[in-house]
């Protein structure tokens, strides 16, 4: 006789699809400190993570949903295309690279324009796309920026520019490079004209972009964490050849290097700016 | 024959070729014409090709004629200036004030280095954040006593390192580029080397853009492009020709306004030769714009630039 015995019969076995509960597209794990987030109160913290306050990436038109009154707001200039004016061939043609960025974005090119109202204030802002080939700037860019400024100057509405780049767009050789000496003219006028221009730093923004317009704001700001910068680090670590130190080029060091006037969690971003602008406009 | 040994024997030539048509201008014709067609013969044997790779060694060459070379050989009264008055003195970037054909003007201009030392001292032509306020800082000395601005572009690019991130390289550049619009003074540039990027740019806002004919001008090094897009070190004549940065191809792009020649095997053989044929293309290029008002010369600068790029609008004959 057996001391324990089951009467129960063979356990019913369980389906292998019922054994884990489906979270698929429900979590994600913050980049930074590695916690579970319910995707949905991510989405209700602004992607920034609960835990410790990374700011996830966004898109453009996420960016521009977030900051504008009701998230409304009218897109400008979007038929603006590169042309490939050098035929630019590397491992596949520009073209090509194009027209792939363009169909994942739904964008023609790595900036949105846009109007709207910002605490009821007619405003214009430039949100750049990172995911179009790193927020690079081509001619493309550099138009839609600069037709943006001249828009400001003409209306006299303030601008605001949400940058994410890489920097100049390689593809565009020379002409990329030049957007930076055309875009900063433009806002020579804009700053003869008192006409108020913010610019707002995002993770990342590097090159071109930082050493024309990011850095020309009437105020430069600039998210928690961002990394903003000239050189790419890994290009530095080349020349220099040791590590770098910690948080280099994170927007902490900058502000401590008295390069940013502020740095502002995106959750009071709004607010934030809507106080600059009042204080420049009255 | 090495490339320094036939551009000898060109000279040589040339001045064979003076000497008998001077000593004997009718006797000796037949002699002088098999000369000549000797000369014809080793200048296409060492014209430099026109590959954007060999350009780029060529802009690159040890020997090439540097910013303080042509000061020397085109200039009177060269007067330096030194430091930004914020953090330091950057030996990368030179300025002064110098008189040209009578005129006195502004020299702003990378500096590379000839041996060893010097080329540390110089940093390689990587100029830093002080070099850019630097530079500024005379242009807006100049602007001040109405004179007018020559600058000089010979740079790998602005100095990738911890100290100039600290310092703003970033800014430093962005601010030239804005303020340079704004002067009230001619501004011509001169690309005579490497148009390294941001580097170069940002003191590279004028109303007149010469370039040597071999100078290379570019939004990245082909290597660095080879680095990113192919994931090696293999591509970089490939990088160099797809990034269009030879002189004719940037005037094509009205990126610059004047291709100035080079000495047949290039500047490096000759810099009295150089220095003469910058000299035929910039004392015009000075001299035409010195009759334009400030306001005028803001407008055809900001217009200059504001043209450049390509852009499309998505074809509108379609819609109804």
């Amino acid at each position: 006789m057996t001391w324990f015995k089951s009467n129960k019969g063979p356990r019913a076995v369980l389906r292998e699809e019922d054994k884990t509960v489906r979270t698929e597209g429900l979590f994600t794990k913050c980049e930074s400190c590695r916690a579970i987030i319910w995707k949905k109160d991510l989405d209700a913290n602004d992607r920034v993570c609960p835990k410790c306050g990374y700011h996830f990436k966004i898109g453009a038109h996420e960016r521009l949903r977030m900051l504008f009154d009701e998230g409304a707001y009218e897109t400008l200039d979007a038929d603006l295309v590169s042309p490939d004016p050098l035929k630019f061939v590397d491992r596949q043609p520009y073209s090509e690279k194009l027209a792939a960025a363009q169909r994942a974005t739904g964008l023609n090119d790595a900036v949105v324009n846009a109007r709207g109202k910002l605490g009821g204030r007619a405003t214009l802002i430039s949100a750049m796309e990172y995911s179009f080939i790193g927020g690079s700037m081509g001619s493309v860019v550099g138009e839609m920026i600069t037709l943006a400024i001249e828009r400001a100057l003409a209306e006299r509405v303030p601008l605001i520019a949400v940058s994410a780049s890489g920097g100049a767009r390689m593809h565009e050789g020379v002409l990329s490079l030049i957007q930076m000496a055309k875009v900063s003219a433009a806002l020579v006028r804009l700053d003869d004209a008192h006409i108020p221009f913010i610019s707002v730093l995002t993770d990342p923004t590097t090159g071109g972009v930082t050493a024309s317009y990011a850095m020309l704001g009437d105020l430069n700001i600039a998210e928690p964490g961002a990394l903003i910068g000239f050189a790419g680090p890994r290009v530095i670590e080349q020349t220099i050849r040791q590590k770098l130190p910690k948080g280099f080029q994170r927007a902490e060091f900058l502000l401590q290097h008295g390069m940013l006037d502020a740095i502002v969690d995106r959750r009071s971003l709004r607010n934030y700016l809507i106080i600059a602008q009042s204080f420049f406009l009255a | 024959m090495s490339d320094d040994e036939i551009a000898d024997k060109i000279r040589s030539l040339e001045s064979d070729i003076d000497r008998l048509a001077r000593e004997r201008p009718s006797s000796r014709g037949s002699e002088v014409e098999r000369l000549r067609a000797e000369l014809r013969r080793l200048r296409e044997a060492i014209r430099p090709g026109s590959k954007a790779w060999e350009r780029t060694l060529l802009a690159r060459h040890e020997q090439r004629p540097y910013t303080l070379d042509y000061v020397e050989r085109l200039f009177q009264d060269f007067s330096e200036i030194h430091g930004d008055r914020r953090f330091g003195d950057d030996p990368a970037i030179v300025a002064g004030m110098a008189r040209y054909h009578g005129h006195h003007v502004m020299v702003v201009g990378h500096q590379k280095g000839r041996d060893l030392k010097q080329r540390q001292y110089r940093n390689f032509g990587y100029a830093q954040p002080e070099g850019y306020r630097k530079a500024l800082r005379a242009m807006k000395l100049a602007e001040k006593f109405s004179r007018p601005i020559i600058a000089f572009i010979d740079t790998p690019g602005a100095y990738p390192s911890v100290g100039a991130e600290e310092r703003g390289q970033a800014e430093a550049i962005a601010h030239n580029l804005r303020e340079m619009n704004r002067l009230a003074v001619p501004v011509i540039v001169c690309i005579i080397g490497e148009g390294g990027s941001g580097g170069a740019l940002g003191i590279g806002v004028g109303n007149h853009i010469l370039m040597m004919e071999n100078a290379v001008y570019t939004v990245i090094t082909p290597e660095g492009c080879s680095a990113i897009l192919w994931k090696d070190q293999d591509h970089v004549e490939a990088a160099a020709e797809a990034l269009k940065l030879t002189a004719p191809d940037l005037q094509e792009f009205h990126i610059i306004d004047e291709i100035v020649p080079e000495p047949p095997a290039g500047a490096q053989t000759d810099h009295k030769a150089a220095a003469e044929m910058l000299d035929g293309k910039l004392r015009p290029a000075l001299e035409s714009l010195l009759g334009m008002t400030g306001a005028q010369l803001r407008e055809q600068r900001y217009q200059k630039f504001r043209s450049m790029g390509a852009v499309v609008r998505l074809n509108k004959l379609y819609a109804p």
